[in-house]
């Protein structure tokens, strides 16, 4: 088996992982949603309020927190 | 949230990009309707000495529309978009603002050497790839700098979820990266022969086959990381803001992205049908690029949708049609592309005019006109101050509209002709035309090309005078709009 057969093997077996791995994010995706465990939806927001001053959708704990402190 | 009370976006950087953009597109544009008219009417060739010249103006039109133009607005908007969905300025960091204007001032400067360097007819001979090692080290220190921006800001963000526009810049910053790196290989021939030659000439690292591979690898995927994944990435933010509408599905957009990841990469070596690459290779690039009608089709309905139940505002905000035709013609070039990547149809499309045809009805219908959305919504944001004509930019749709429709058609008719001229034979299986045959029949054709192209250049005047009288003299707003940009 020369390395272009080989090339040829690898790119198929890959594709068929790569696969697998994108339909199991799409499985992943709804059954978590439908488990009430997570909201995708709900990020389509951050685009809508998007002033500086709006309530993040997800705040950021890191960032949070230094504001807090300053505030004090 | 005390200290953040008079806290703004920054839009300074936003704003100098937004002014290059609006350059580089009139003269990238401006020479793509020379080079056209050059085709139709040859002797437009020799204007200006070797400066003149088809074969010089090309690949400055290409670099200065693509690396010009494109490269400009997706910073523009990467500038204004990242700093909203993150929810942070750059105001309030230093060292982004001054990393942000180093950004620019260097793409800059190094825009216009590098646009001299092609006139003077420096060349590495490898398509959109065409600069020299000198000011390629350069375009990687201009994308160090937008790499610093956009993870700095990142890192100083108050949402914690990434919105998946920003997805999309951070897969046109990696893709690029990765793309440019690895095709601009080359050993500079002044340093290896220890001074012979001149010292701006390099040679491929890659020889051969390889080299055409890692070209096409690269050119096709300049094409998915610098005309696709940002637009998209623009397409995210601008559609649902001005619209007032939420993505119809956020879950899709995921996909779509992940889809468009997985699949674009491997797409390239359509681009080499029947060449010497391994027969497998060549298959793999066309099935891969009908595989990827379905992610580019994904984000292109998700957009449709999006205005489900708000068709009306088709009629009444331009801005909102532009951004539907963009989304339109996006999907029309992603089924064509996968179409001529068919090895029975590449047979015929390969090399002939249907090639250009289906790569500006991607670049007019969808890039340009995505771009100029973007640019129309930030203006009033960014200027504070109302769109200064809505009848000029209905006018400009239209005319642009024609434009492209007249530039795909007559390349359509002109490549197929071309492609069964040049496989014709008689009876006893002799070619029946001779090149020169395809050129005389194909001059009609070229003719309306270089028409569409003073129509398009014209409408994108118009869209320049219309923003330029936006920032300037138009009426001045004391709030700033939330979704429907206002406009005269």
């Amino acid at each position: 088996m020369d390395i272009r057969e080989l090339q040829g093997y690898a790119n198929f077996f890959m594709t068929i992982f790569l696969v697998i791995m994108l339909y199991g994010y799409i499985i992943h995706l709804y059954r978590s949603e439908k488990k009430g465990e997570s909201d995708y939806e709900k990020f389509g927001n951050i685009a809508l309020d998007d002033e500086i001053d709006s309530k993040p959708i997800v705040p950021n704990p890191k960032t949070m927190n230094e504001n807090e402190e300053q505030n004090k | 949230m005390q200290s953040n009370a008079a806290l703004e976006y920054d839009y300074s950087v936003a704003k100098l990009f937004t002014y290059t953009t609006i350059l580089f597109g009139f003269l990238g544009m401006l020479l793509g309707t020379l080079i056209a008219a050059q085709m139709a009417f040859p002797e437009l060739n020799y204007m200006l000495g070797e400066y003149g010249t088809f074969s010089r103006l090309r690949p400055v039109h290409t670099n200065t529309v693509i690396f010009g133009f494109t490269l400009s607005g997706v910073f523009a908007t990467f500038y204004y978009v990242g700093q909203r969905v993150l929810k942070v300025s750059m105001a309030e960091s230093k060292f982004l603002m001054f990393v942000g204007k180093l950004h620019f001032w260097l793409y800059f400067v190094g825009a216009l050497v590098a646009t001299v360097s092609l006139l003077l007819g420096y060349s590495q001979s490898k398509e959109y790839a065409q600069y020299e090692w000198p000011i390629d080290i350069v375009i990687v220190l201009i994308w160090v700098a937008w790499g610093t921006s956009l993870f700095g800001l990142i890192g100083i963000r108050r949402e914690k979820s990434l919105y998946i526009s920003m997805w999309y810049y951070i897969a046109t910053f990696l893709g690029i990266a990765m793309l440019y790196l690895f095709n601009n290989m080359s050993v500079p021939t002044y340093f290896a022969t220890e001074g012979l030659g001149n010292f701006m000439h390099s040679v491929s690292m890659y020889s051969g086959t390889n080299d055409a591979l890692v070209q096409w690898w690269y050119g096709h995927n300049a094409v998915a990381f610098g005309f696709t994944v940002p637009i998209v990435a623009m397409i995210y933010y601008f559609l649902p803001k001005e619209s007032g509408q939420a993505i119809y599905s956020y879950k899709l957009s995921l996909l779509s992205f992940w889809g468009l990841m997985f699949v674009y990469l491997w797409a390239g070596s359509h681009h080499l049908l029947y060449s010497t690459v391994p027969d497998w290779m060549q298959t793999m690039g066309s099935v891969f690029s009908i595989i990827l009608i379905l992610p580019s089709w994904g984000s292109a309905i998700n957009m449709l949708l999006t205005m489900k139940g708000e068709w009306n505002q088709l009629t009444e905000n331009p801005l909102i049609k532009f951004m539907v035709l963009a989304s339109t013609f996006y999907m029309l070039s992603t089924l064509e592309g996968p179409i001529q990547a068919i090895k029975s149809v590449n047979a015929i499309a390969h090399f002939t005019d249907w090639i250009p045809g289906h790569v500006h009805d991607g670049v007019l219908g969808w890039v340009v006109f995505m771009i100029m959305a973007a640019l129309f919504h930030m203006a009033p944001r960014m200027f504070k101050r109302e769109i200064y004509s809505k009848s000029l930019m209905e006018k400009q749709f239209w005319l642009q509209t024609t434009a492209v429709v007249l530039y795909f058609t007559s390349m359509w008719i002109a490549g197929i002709t071309q492609g069964m001229m040049w496989r014709a034979v008689d009876e006893y299986g002799n070619l029946m035309y001779s090149f020169i045959d395809t050129v005389a029949v194909l001059h009609p054709y070229y003719a309306i090309r270089a028409l569409s192209g003073v129509l398009y250049l014209t409408g994108f005047l118009m869209f320049a005078y219309n923003m330029i009288k936006t920032m300037t003299v138009s009426r001045e707003l004391t709030q700033e709009p939330q979704f429907k940009s206002p406009m005269a």
